[in-house]
């Protein structure tokens, strides 16, 4: 099978985005391959269902359930499955705990793998060519641009997602938080902090 | 000599800083890109080609057309070309001919499917030959990085992390090998490890001499240092 065509059939569609998806959606639809409600779903289960507050939920529980904590470290794919998260672009589930003395970051530098069943879609700069070729290389300035400075003793471990392992960071758990129940937890642990270009949100400035 | 593409883009130069985005920005910047998102799922449910195959479509983009599209024009270019070379469109329907209907309409995802099937999404652990490594053993990445049975064939040691020593961390048991399912010739599935390399090893003096980069990375790209 040749892997190379340089003669590219992607060429013969119109070349504004929106119409070319739009051409290749009709297409596939007047051939009987695609159920334009099937791309509905999708799109609302991208869209509304499936996204980062899956994984504020799996962080606060390891922040505040011991045992759970023990069984995500353990099999995190089990573990997070328990808390109905399975699926596409999350069927290897591996979580990195920040400590006091390790920081962890994660990027693809080969395409944009990301755990979509803990996360969703992944955001427009994890999928940037700056992101991709910089964060293993100069992971530190990468965090700075993200208002992160680390103190100098902490190690970064950066994790390039190439195979099908999905990471998820555990942000370290915020000061003065002893007292909250998982769902306030929740409200502390962003996106960002859970691919490592952040940390958890300081209770201070949470209502 | 380095016999990398376009995409193997991880320790490049030049590229400039990052642009964060609000924790709550919607997860599709336009509509359109919803409509490729889904679009390209739904064609993936048809099951004509594998994750590997889909991403080396991608990575087969010219390099100008590589760096000059979005992310999801990426994915409709390459979806675009896969169902050319799996003969599940014709050039001239891409062209505006009218369509024919296909014979494969009956793999069609059904919109009652779409919740089962992203849920269920597609393992790749598969029972395989015991590993050859533990976590502790040190080995070195084979060098360059490539495939081993096509050339310019699909694979995933990044450029930069080829001919270096690192320390296993952790096996994962067999999983299907990307050089071989990205063309068709099974899933020839290896041992999978995670394996970690200094920082100032990849990099050189820039580097934090504390910091680490971890890769996953198949039994054959790996050797005994």
């Amino acid at each position: 099978m040749p892997h190379d065509d340089h003669d590219h059939p992607h060429s013969l569609l119109p070349p504004d985005p929106a119409l070319r998806v739009k051409a290749l959606e009709t297409l596939l639809v007047e051939k009987g391959l695609v159920d334009p409600a099937a791309l509905d779903a999708i799109i609302d289960t991208y869209a509304h269902e499936v996204g980062p507050r899956n994984g504020a939920a799996v962080v606060a529980r390891a922040w505040s359930d011991p045992a759970f904590l023990d069984r995500l470290r353990t099999d995190a794919t089990a573990a997070v499955a328990e808390m109905g998260f399975t699926g596409r672009q999350g069927e290897h589930i591996v979580a990195l705990e920040n400590t006091a003395t390790v920081h962890n970051l994660v990027v693809c530098t080969l395409c944009s793998c990301y755990p979509w069943t803990l996360l969703g879609i992944p955001p427009g700069w994890y999928k940037s060519d700056a992101y991709r070729a910089r964060a293993a290389r100069d992971p530190r300035a990468v965090l700075s641009e993200f208002g992160v400075v680390l103190p100098a003793a902490t190690a970064v471990d950066v994790w390039d997602s190439t195979a099908e392992i999905r990471y998820l960071v555990i942000p370290r758990r915020p000061e003065g938080t002893q007292e909250w129940g998982a769902d306030a937890l929740a409200g502390l642990v962003t996106r960002d902090s859970m691919v490592g270009t952040g940390l958890a949100r300081d209770p201070g400035t949470c209502p | 000599m380095p016999v990398t593409r376009v995409h193997d883009m991880g320790g490049r130069h030049g590229d400039g800083p990052v642009t964060p985005a609000p924790q709550d920005a919607p997860p599709f910047a336009r509509p359109w890109h919803a409509r490729a998102c889904a679009v390209t799922l739904a064609a993936g449910a048809l099951g004509l080609w594998s994750i590997d195959r889909a991403r080396h479509a991608r990575e087969c983009l010219s390099p100008a057309d590589y760096i000059r599209f979005g992310y999801y024009e990426k994915w409709i270019a390459a979806l675009a070309d896969l169902l050319v070379a799996t003969g599940a469109v014709t050039r001239e329907e891409l062209r505006g001919a009218p369509a024919t209907p296909s014979p494969l309409a009956s793999r069609r995802l059904a919109a009652a499917d779409v919740a089962p099937v992203m849920g269920r999404g597609s393992p790749y652990g598969r029972d395989g030959a015991g590993p050859r490594f533990a976590a502790g053993d040190p080995v070195r990445t084979r060098r360059p990085a490539r495939n081993l049975y096509v050339s310019g064939g699909h694979t995933r040691l990044p450029a930069y992390a080829a001919g270096h020593s690192g320390t296993v961390i952790r096996c994962h048991g067999a999983h299907v090998l990307p050089d071989a399912s990205a063309h068709g010739l099974g899933e020839r599935p290896e041992p999978l490890y995670t394996v970690a390399f200094r920082a100032a090893d990849l990099w050189g003096v820039s580097a934090h001499p504390a910091d680490s980069v971890r890769l996953d990375l198949w039994e054959s790209y790996l050797e005994s240092p």
